[in-house]
């Protein structure tokens, strides 16, 4: 039995009220070093600490001014991926980093892990990655396990049924130094999606719909927990995509109780329980669920059959509608200040906006099924000639992948960049970023002011629509290139079903 | 941490809604490894033009921070990314209070770490207060109390935060004295393993 597992049916034991829990009571009590009373908040044991260079120097400074170690570096993993150049190394080896702080920051993160003994995926490492699509990858995101890391996107890894959440730098430092957050317990908002995904539309439209419903702060202090059948058929990568972007709807975390698709996906990755533990720790992650009867603060439905592919407008994720329709009326003046920044209409055709980039890659959308999907629509086409792409695959192990399928030669082929592994343009510091002015069409998760370069006007979209965006040279809904899903969405859910 | 009592100053309002952490700061300013000086990078694309020069219809470069340390902004502020960076650059900026009607929550966890206190207000009262800046407003703390000119409001700040936060004490003292407890867990655990 793993010990997260075990800690948890501990903890459903000792309930003798036999009140139905959620999935996020149970992860909760099972990690509860103290519970929280009026004056104090619970303390909250972590099992995976995700680390990246950009917000642990400032936590690894405290440790050292204070003379403290780090206590579990076995728990404790990291990589770099925020500002690592996704270009290729110069002649003499070196990395073209924008800028020397960025350097420095890597060779500070590096320092550190060397020494408090905290494992590191790092440059030239097959296992490195963007933090969110590593832990998965590797098997070190399971369910039943608390994880934390400091970016708020760690909600990715509640697909896997782990209570994972975003944590500021002072908490890293704490995590590092106990193992251990002070937390108030969230309230739960259960997402049912009911029905099925049309072809051509995939978790991400899902996502922007569920966001633009609930609104940009509509699931704070919330955990969210997505069900229904639409999810149930959602491959893992797909869960990934939705709980990914929980946190744009304000929400705590995010949270897909494990099934067989979460089982399929994790056997015999490297850090999953090994095979004479496998069977055991199945049967234990298979009690992870939400009671029949558990009491949810807010319940939500969307039909998923409804949802057509999806594209925002606005400079806040909620600002998200049908790209087939047009730029809804403003309805107040952040509305308008959001559409001027855009150079956007109200009652404008999505389809006659210009793009001028597009960029496919993120925790949100990085993974070898985004780059399937986006490589269908560009098999045989080009990206048209005012347009630039930019392939940024989510892991080195993602890249290899890509590589062997020759994904990469059809984006290549198209005109595309395709480069290293990283966060490059979702966050646009590595020096991977629009121009001023530029419309960007991201499969990436924020469309804020100047999230991918000063003045860059961002649009999020699947991969899928991305791609169609980037043939066309207009918005564009990826449906209108027929006969492309035929293949690949489509029989991964129902063989997930 | 330094502590936070009472305070009364004046305001300065920033009224957009959803006023994400890459807008308090930047991305590109993130590779830095200290946490103090950021507060010359707050806001820097709002308060700064083309060449990096400020602009002067940017209501931020005219806030004199030694009477005007109360920010208050649109709903859902702070947004977005769990960057601390975003309280730090605020701070060194010279605000010590932040008050809307809806914060977001990494942001407010970040806050009262540093000594910002996130003031969650009710819609009617946010109304009036983003009616009028310049208005002298007092936060105390102690009394979970706002007051301005005919205004009045309770607030709450999770208790262990502003007890916290009244002593000036660093939250990871109290965690640090918590090992016993800690270790307790860690051996269950180990035992249920094997
Ligand atoms: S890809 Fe973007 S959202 Fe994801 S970890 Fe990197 S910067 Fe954060």
């Amino acid at each position: 039995m793993t010990p997260e597992a075990s800690r948890w049916l501990t903890a459903m034991g000792n309930d003798m009220t036999d009140t139905p829990q959620t999935l996020y009571d149970k992860l909760w009590d099972a990690h509860l070093v103290a519970p929280e009373g009026k004056d104090s908040p619970a303390i909250l044991y972590i099992d995976l600490h995700l680390v990246h260079e950009v917000t642990s120097p400032q936590a690894f400074t405290v440790l050292k001014e204070r003379g403290l170690d780090v206590r579990r570096p076995d728990l404790t993993k990291a990589t770099l991926d925020h500002s690592v150049p996704t270009l290729p190394a110069n002649k003499d080896g070196s990395l073209p980093y924008a800028t020397e702080d960025a350097a420095t920051q890597v060779a500070a993160l590096q320092d550190h892990c060397a020494d408090y003994g905290i494992e590191l995926f790092g440059l030239g490492d097959h296992r490195r990655g963007i933090v969110h699509v590593i832990g998965p990858e590797l098997g070190l995101t399971q369910p039943g396990k608390t994880i934390v890391c400091g970016d708020s996107h760690t909600s990715t890894h509640g697909a896997f049924g782990a209570l994972a959440f975003g944590i500021g730098t002072t908490e890293v430092g704490h995590v590092l130094a106990t193992q251990c957050l002070f937390q108030r317990k969230a309230k739960t908002m259960r997402v049912r999606f009911t029905g099925a995904l049309q072809p051509g539309v995939s978790a991400k439209d899902m996502a922007l719909a569920m966001i633009a419903h609930v609104g940009a702060d509509g699931g704070q202090g919330h955990a969210m927990e997505f069900a229904g059948p639409a999810v149930e058929a959602l491959d893992m990568e797909g869960r990934m995509t939705l709980c990914n972007m929980s946190i744009e709807a304000g929400a705590r975390v995010g949270l897909v109780a494990p099934d067989e698709t979460t089982f399929a996906f994790l056997e015999g990755r490297e850090r999953a329980p090994k095979t004479k533990d496998w069977a055991d720790a199945v049967s234990q992650w298979k009690q992870l669920h939400s009671d029949d009867d558990a009491h949810f603060d807010q319940e939500i439905e969307i039909d998923a059959s409804t949802i057509t592919p999806m594209i925002t407008y606005g400079v806040s994720p909620d600002a998200a509608a049908a790209i087939n329709g047009q730029h809804p009326a403003l309805a107040n003046d952040n509305a308008r200040e959001a559409a001027d920044y855009m150079q956007l209409q109200a009652g404008q055709d999505f389809d006659a906006v210009r793009v001028d980039r597009v960029f496919i890659g993120s925790c949100t959308n990085a993974r070898l099924t985004d780059l399937r999907a986006a490589a269908n629509i560009l098999r045989g086409r080009k990206v048209a000639d005012h347009v630039a792409m930019l392939v940024a695959p989510g892991s080195e192990a993602i890249k290899a992948e890509a590589e062997a399928e020759g994904l990469h030669s059809i984006f290549i082929a198209a005109g595309a960049e395709w480069r290293e592994p990283g966060c490059s343009m979702c966050i646009a510091m590595n020096g991977d970023k629009g121009q001023p002015g530029e419309l960007v069409v991201s499969t990436s998760n924020r469309n804020f002011k100047g999230r991918q370069g000063k003045d860059v006007r961002t649009m999020l979209a699947s991969p899928a629509t991305a791609a169609a965006c980037a043939v066309n040279g207009y918005l564009a809904d990826p449906r209108q290139f027929a006969g492309q899903f035929a293949d690949s969405d489509q029989t991964e859910e129902s063989s997930a079903a | 941490m330094t502590p936070f009592t009472k305070l009364t100053s004046k305001s300065v309002i920033l009224e957009q809604a959803d006023i994400d952490t890459d807008q308090i700061i930047p991305a590109r300013f993130l590779t830095t490894t200290e946490s103090a000086g950021l507060g010359d990078k707050a806001f820097y694309d709002w308060r700064r033009g083309e060449n990096g020069a400020l602009r002067d219809n940017h209501v931020l470069n005219h806030v004199n921070t030694a009477t005007h340390q109360i920010l208050v902004a649109g709903p859902n502020f702070g947004c977005g990314s769990s960057r601390e960076h975003a309280p730090w650059a605020l701070l060194d900026f010279g605000f010590r209070v932040v008050i809307s009607s809806d914060i977001a929550d990494i942001f407010t966890s970040n806050a009262l770490k540093n000594g910002l206190l996130p003031v969650q207000v009710p819609a009617d009262i946010h109304a009036q207060l983003l009616d009028k800046p310049g208005l002298s407003i007092t936060v105390d703390l102690e009394n979970e109390q706002l007051s301005a000119d005919g205004i009045s409001c309770h607030f709450t700040i999770e208790r262990f935060a502003r007890r916290c936060l009244l002593d000036g004490v660093d939250p990871l003292g109290a965690l640090l004295a918590q090992r016993e407890a800690i270790s307790r867990f860690e051996i269950a655990q180990i035992r249920a393993e094997s």
